[in-house]
């Protein structure tokens, strides 16, 4: 298995599967044994929806899920902020499979709340070192020449209510300040050079500061290297225009740094020849050290992944035999090259199956085609990326990092699979 | 700037720009314009407006338009941040994080209160507010006497006990060479034991509250393509009422409207057109709208929506009043409906 870790279930865990489900005709648990005894009527009789009409076209224009998904929702925790006008919540990662986040349900961050601006309405200025200062109408940045790129968007803060201790029993909630949408739009460098950068001379040690239009007027500081690298200018996410929350009618795509930096509603960019240091990048964004001191500019996001199911809100419901262990994994670094599975809280590890190759800065899902017979896990997952970084363990981060640290929590999570097939998030020795 | 990608490969991205082919798209920004939007304040100074103001001046104006989230004192309100305090405490269990205690550029403060703040009514205040804001918030934290003042010449004379105490992103050299090394497989720990429990602590949002969330979504949804008519009392203009919930959108930071409101910074506001002023049960108004007396009707809810401290100097409303008529009477409008 280790040797090819990107193929499909091996033949020697087929058989395995086979034999166990044979051993386990004649127990309940066993899927299909049960109730073989009696037809089930779903077939047997005729039901409505096979014999009356469903909706017509149009029964609505633009299309939500069906009633039954109602549960796949974001989701608030009221206690860690004061207002939810300036909070977060966490996207349904527990509920969705492949890689692509719908923008109906990817978590939201607001600073001064979701603002409506029209696409009339919207600027674009471009200013400081640049040669001409310019302003763009979402007219003039649909005629530039577009890319397309799916990145991942991760919250500084995802996992950061689990520094001191497991707190929140929920994959969503431990790990879903994570979304990643195919972008469509324009890079920075496209339009910093359209406003001409020779009069900000040596660009080694210059910097471009981003601000949102909406009233927190959210602004982050981005060297120049990374701005001319693959900085994008969106207008487009998975497809449609982005959602209110996401920054309508234009955001800010900074590929594998921290989500405060991707500013909704980009309003302005300036060439500068130093940092804002503005509160986003000071009092907020830095990591407090067991010293005292505080890193600041930690601004890529580490290789880090999860097992989005089984997961506390995930539970196993389907009895013993074959089982499908589910996650994610990503890395602001580059690509996922591996992703393995300890079910025994991290004493062994397998290697994992990746959905497809990893991609860039971008979410990878992984699955561990298993058998599962009652038996209590540990389950845990650790991403290995392009860098050859291998994701740590809470007590790694601790003691270089110490407990005070809130943002870039990229640790190592243990849900504990009981008997029942129920999960609990906690912390193992 | 090379630590994020390789020397190589920083240089070619670097290099090129000079040889660019340009669109000719977008028009020249105008100096007015660049006036009105380029804000930001750094670290040496640079972008500070002409003006001045002391901390005796600011506790007046910091109680108007802070204090209801911040503090009188600037010691927070509710989860609403702290502003002072916290001296030494950064290397303790819980550190508090204040703008004297780790905030390491006044500038920051400056440029944040003058671009982002109040809450709500983000970039009403004169520069001369702003710094006698920032004066109060230095005072508060022992940093600066009630005299000092604090002006576009001074500003570089106040020092920020946490200047030095911001390292540069080191990961690379204190974390990533470690975790380098080919991860164990087999045998990688002897025993593994529980050490904490999430369930223990029981924080996590329960699932049900959520379900009573997922109900109204679908119903809300599945209205979408053909809304049912808004059941409105036939006195009131629907579209003007449905304008009115738009403006509303600026005091939704304080007030709550609805069957499952519930007072925060400011009170509830279901009834309060045609209820007594300072009416809501609970609220501690200020002490000018306790005693103000009359009704909430047209004529007082326009003279407060248009300027609440014209009409009420010392109110906790930190709100500097909508400009437009229009929204003015939508507004009232709205509130009527709520009130029904």
């Amino acid at each position: 298995m280790a040797d090819q870790p990107n193929q499909g279930p091996s033949r020697r865990q087929f058989l395995t599967s086979a034999a166990a489900l044979g051993a386990g005709a004649g127990i309940s648990a066993v899927a299909g044994s049960a109730s073989a005894a009696t037809p089930d009527p779903l077939i047997t009789e005729v039901q409505d929806w096979a014999s009356g009409l469903g909706d017509g076209v149009d029964a609505s224009p633009y299309g939500v899920p069906i009633q039954f998904e109602g549960d796949v929702i974001r989701r608030n925790v009221e206690w860690l902020t004061a207002d939810t006008i300036s909070s977060i919540n966490f996207t349904p990662i527990h509920a969705l499979d492949g890689t692509i986040t719908p923008q109906g349900c990817a978590f939201e961050r607001h600073h001064s709340g979701a603002i409506e601006l029209k696409k009339e309405d919207y600027r674009l200025m471009i200013n400081g070192l640049v040669d001409t200062p310019l302003v763009f109408s979402y007219e003039d940045l649909e005629r530039f020449p577009r890319q397309n790129h799916t990145y991942f968007l991760e919250c500084a803060a995802n996992t950061g209510m689990e520094w001191a201790g497991a707190q929140l029993n929920g994959a969503q909630f431990t790990h879903g300040m994570i979304h990643n949408m195919e972008y469509s739009g324009v890079t920075l460098r496209t339009l910093l050079e359209e406003a001409g950068l020779d009069a900000a001379g040596d660009l080694k040690d210059k910097w471009v500061y981003v601000e949102g239009a909406d009233a927190s007027s959210n602004g982050r500081s981005i060297p120049m290297e990374k701005a001319l690298d693959d900085c994008l200018i969106a207008f487009k996410a998975n497809g449609e225009a982005l959602r209110m929350e996401h920054g309508y009618p234009v955001r800010l795509v900074v590929p594998g740094w921290e989500g405060n930096m991707w500013v909704k509603w980009i309003r302005r960019i300036e060439v500068m020849d130093g940092p804002v240091e503005s509160r986003e990048e000071t009092s907020k964004y830095t990591d407090v050290l067991e010293d005292g001191t505080a890193r600041k500019w930690t601004w890529v996001m580490d290789a880090k992944s999860i097992v989005t199911s089984p997961s506390p809100q995930a539970p196993i419901k389907h009895g013993h035999g074959p089982l499908v262990i589910t996650g994610l994994a990503w890395s602001g670094h580059g690509k996922i090259t591996r992703v393995d599975v300890s079910k025994d809280g991290g004493k062994t590890w397998e290697t994992a199956r990746l959905g497809k190759e990893g991609e860039d800065k971008a979410l990878t899902r992984f699955y561990l085609d298993t058998e599962w017979n009652g038996e209590e896990m540990f389950l845990q997952s650790r991403a290995i990326d392009e860098t050859g970084y291998v994701q740590p363990t809470k007590t790694q981060l601790r003691e270089v990092r110490g407990l005070n640290s809130i943002y870039h929590n990229n640790c190592i999570q243990t849900w504990w699979v009981k008997a029942d097939g129920e999960a609990e998030n906690v912390e193992v020795s | 700037m090379s630590k994020f990608l390789k020397l190589t490969a920083a240089a070619l991205v670097l290099a090129t720009p000079a040889l660019a082919e340009k669109h000719g798209l977008g028009r020249t920004a105008m100096p007015e314009e660049i006036a009105a939007w380029d804000k930001d304040v750094s670290p040496d100074g640079t972008g500070l407006p002409v003006g001045s103001g002391n901390a005796l001046d600011g506790e007046e104006i910091f109680a108007d338009n802070c204090a209801i989230c911040h503090g009188d004192f600037a010691e927070g309100v509710d989860n609403w941040p702290k502003l002072a305090g916290g001296d030494g405490t950064l290397a303790d269990e819980d550190p508090l994080k204040t703008v004297g205690s780790y905030w390491p550029y006044l500038s920051t403060s400056f440029d944040y209160i003058n671009r982002s703040m109040p809450f709500g009514s983000a970039q009403t205040l004169e520069p001369d507010d702003v710094y006698a804001i920032v004066a109060y918030i230095l005072y508060s934290n022992d940093l600066v006497d009630e005299e000092f003042e604090l002006s576009n010449e001074t500003f570089l004379d106040v020092e920020m006990p946490n200047a030095g105490g911001f390292i540069t992103d080191d990961r690379a050299e204190t974390e990533y060479s470690q975790w380098r090394a080919e991860p164990c497989m087999e045998n990688c720990k002897e025993s593994v034991e529980i050490t904490m429990r999430a369930s223990v602590l029981d924080v996590t949002p329960e699932e049900e509250g959520a379900e009573a969330v997922v109900d109204d979504v679908v119903e809300e949804a599945a209205a979408e393509p053909a809304p049912e008519p808004e059941p409105v009392v036939a006195a009131l203009d629907a579209e003007l009422v449905a304008q009115g919930e738009k403006v509303f959108k600026k005091c939704k930071s304080c007030h709550q409207v609805g069957d499952n409101a519930k007072r925060k910074t400011g009170p509830v506001l279901n009834g309060v057109f045609g209820a007594d002023i300072a009416a809501s049960e609970g609220f501690k108004y200020s002490k000018v709208m306790a005693g103000y007396g009359g009704v909430w009707d047209e004529a007082t809810l326009t003279t407060f929506l248009t300027s609440p401290r014209k009409m009420m100097k010392g109110t906790k409303m930190s709100f500097a009043g909508l400009k437009k008529d229009e929204d003015i009477l939508a507004m009232i409008e709205y509130l009527k409906s709520v009130s029904q």
